[in-house]
């Protein structure tokens, strides 16, 4: 709890950054940073709004949530939905048009991100002029990359709407399997461009691997901390984006837990409630929450991965590795290069998949026998994705538990935020904007997933509250 | 690439999960429906950076949101790019940002116009369109159904516009 301080600098909305966020600065009377919380108006009442319908809608359903990220939620909900109706194993067809659905999202995503998120940052400092800090500025003095980040992420959104079958509501993926192959015209038309998107995938790696390894001194300590790493690995520890087990590593490497089936995720992860945010904060349960905080994302996911199948990201994995002798990696600025490693890896999937056969399969939905209870995780692009339900014998959802990247990663970005606001905003008597910069630059770092909100015209929902010392609401004001 | 098609792109973007929010979705399905010879209909949750491209490739492009407090029961108003000042997240992008991108990257630079119609409920999670929503949708359908087939857009202000009170900068300069 802060106690003493005498001025609080608030900074919203997050720019840059889905949703919608609030910082709350706490300086004491010598403008020392007594504590930094961010804020995350997230609604819970998403898992309420699935109980009671039919459980083969909720893959669609889900969708809803997250405008950036609709595929995870729905590929998530269809694996969970695969054990409601009692599949293990999908048709070959089934799991890599998923896959190739999964791939193309985590592509335009991490396109997107990168590029139109991150990129101004890096090119043109975390002080530039914000006229000038975004992704306008890069197309002006950087139109190539500009280029690239736009192209691939349409790419990556093409493949989407041909697995899943549009961009709004797709139906893709069904319990047991999917609604449909891929055809040859549409796979002769990811052919023609996967060449040059690949290349632009090594290019994208070398900017983010350039740009930390010369910066290294200056983005090493930058909302830096050492943390443990969770991510689904493969069962012999290769990278998975898709499927597989949960790995848990700390700051130095050592197995918390591996090979855990998601099923019993609830006996490894708890979730903490704390009463200044909406969100809750998971922790591993046999460290206990003081300690057992961890990160998700592409940074969590390289760290803990024994090595990655692809030959290309496998080598820049390698690159990246050998700037910490091989242990795990807490520079929070360096999820940037992971991302880009994943970036590269999910284009040398799509190929690998496109030249696959089993696309064009026609043996599409596996059947089973019928389970009451079940639990998926997949990696989504920002990290860790837990869905869980319960079905009843009427073929309705009574009980939905969600647990999102950004909820996994809300300490990590919490302590990054003020990791930073105590190294570059104490001791300043002015606030500058550049100043603020830093804190959203370390919050971009992970890019919390916060497309819960709506965003219609005139629409901003963003709530104040100012509390005094004692944790009294002295004001509270929100946005039209 | 540029005006390649040479024709009209209408997208209509918002959350339809969340009520009144998914007007421009379901403007864009009414559209759709009617298979007007050289418009072309897409729809997502929010505008992205690859959009772009599309809006690149066409002459005239209509952007269609929802609108949570503006005259009733819509507003269709010509956009010119824009990039200094104007909001950028990867939860949306300003439909101007859109345009200056197609401008900048692409050297393109289509007529432009931004449809707002007016919703009511936008705070809780669920389908459907509020009543009074679905009545302004069906004028904005007609109006643009009309226009499209007329082959000529231009601008409805209604009585009280004002744009002073939007966030998202839709409002050009002479507005203000």
């Amino acid at each position: 709890m802060a106690g003493g301080y005498k001025k609080r600098v608030i900074i919203e909305p997050v720019t840059r950054v889905e949703g919608h966020g609030k910082v709350s600065i706490y300086l004491d009377e010598n403008n020392k940073v007594n504590q930094a919380r961010l804020h995350i108006v997230e609604f819970r009442g998403f898992e309420r709004f699935v109980q009671g319908r039919p459980f083969w809608e909720v893959p669609v359903l889900v969708q809803r949530l997250c405008g950036i990220c609709p595929v995870s939620h729905h590929l998530c909900a269809a694996k969970a939905m695969d054990k409601i109706v009692g599949v293990d194993k999908l048709t070959p067809t089934g799991e890599k048009m998923r896959r190739l659905m999964h791939y193309g999202q985590t592509f335009q995503s991490h396109a997107l991100h990168f590029f139109h998120l991150a990129s101004p940052d890096l090119l043109f400092g975390f002080d530039a002029p914000v006229a000038k800090r975004n992704v306008i500025g890069v197309a002006a003095e950087y139109p190539e990359l500009a280029v690239q980040g736009v192209m691939m992420r349409k790419y990556g959104q093409e493949v989407i709407r041909a697995t899943a079958g549009k961009k709004i509501h797709g139906t893709g993926a069904i319990p047991g399997g999917i609604n449909k192959n891929l055809t040859i015209a549409e796979r002769d038309e990811f052919l023609a461009d996967i060449d040059q998107m690949l290349e632009w995938c090594r290019g994208a790696v070398k900017v983010a691997k350039d740009y930390t390894v010369e910066n290294l001194e200056k983005l090493a300590p930058f909302g830096s901390f050492d943390s443990n790493h969770v991510s689904l690995v493969r069962e012999d520890g290769c990278m998975d984006l898709y499927d597989g087990v949960l790995r848990a590593i700390d700051a130095q490497g050592n197995i918390i837990f591996d090979g855990m089936d998601p099923q019993d995720y609830l006996q490894y992860i708890a979730e903490e409630v704390r009463d200044w945010s909406y969100m809750k904060f998971p922790f591993i349960k046999s460290i206990g929450p003081e300690d057992g905080w961890y990160r998700v994302g592409p940074l969590a996911r390289v760290n803990a991965c024994d090595f990655i199948d692809t030959p290309e990201a496998e080598a820049a994995r390698k690159e990246f590795m050998a700037v910490t002798n091989g242990k795990p990696n807490n520079i929070t600025m360096a999820y940037h290069w992971t991302r880009m490693i994943e970036l590269l890896h999910a284009g040398e999937k799509i190929q690998e998949l496109l030249h696959d056969k089993d696309l064009q399969g026609t043996d599409l939905v596996a059947k089973g026998k019928r389970r009451p209870e079940a639990a998926a995780i997949l990696e989504a692009p920002r990290g860790t994705l837990f869905h869980h339900y319960r079905v009843n014998e009427d073929d309705q959802v009574t009980m939905a538990n969600l647990i999102v990247s950004t909820t996994n990663n809300n300490e990590p970005m919490n302590r990054a935020v003020r990791k930073v606001a105590e190294d570059h905003i104490s001791g300043v008597p002015e606030i500058t904007e550049g100043l603020l910069n830093h804190i959203e630059v370390a919050i971009r770092a992970y890019d919390p997933c916060l497309s819960c909100a709506t965003h219609a015209l005139g629409k901003m929902p963003l709530e104040v509250v100012l509390r005094d010392a004692e944790g009294k609401v002295v004001d509270r004001k929100k946005t039209a | 690439m540029e005006n390649e098609t040479g024709d009209v792109l209408l997208i209509g973007y918002g959350n339809p999960g969340r009520l009144d929010d998914g007007l421009g979705p379901a403007l864009a399905r009414e559209i759709e429906k009617l298979d007007i010879p050289g418009v072309n209909v897409d729809a997502d949750y929010q505008l992205n950076v690859e959009d772009a491209a599309e809006a690149a490739r066409h002459h005239t492009v209509v952007f269609a949101d929802a609108d949570t407090g503006g005259p009733e029961p819509f507003w269709l108003k010509r956009i010119e790019p824009a990039g200094s000042g104007v909001s950028f997240s990867s939860h949306s992008v300003d439909p101007r940002a859109i345009l200056a991108l197609a401008r900048d990257l692409f050297g393109a630079e289509p007529e432009a116009f931004l449809l707002g119609i007016r919703g009511y409920e936008f705070n809780g999670f669920g389908e459907g369109l509020s009543e009074r929503a679905e009545a302004n949708l069906a004028a904005a359908a007609k109006h643009l159904e009309e226009a499209l087939r007329r082959g000529a857009i231009e601008e409805i202000r209604p009585e009280g516009w004002d744009h002073s009170r939007l966030r998202t900068g839709t409002e050009s300069e002479d507005d203000r």
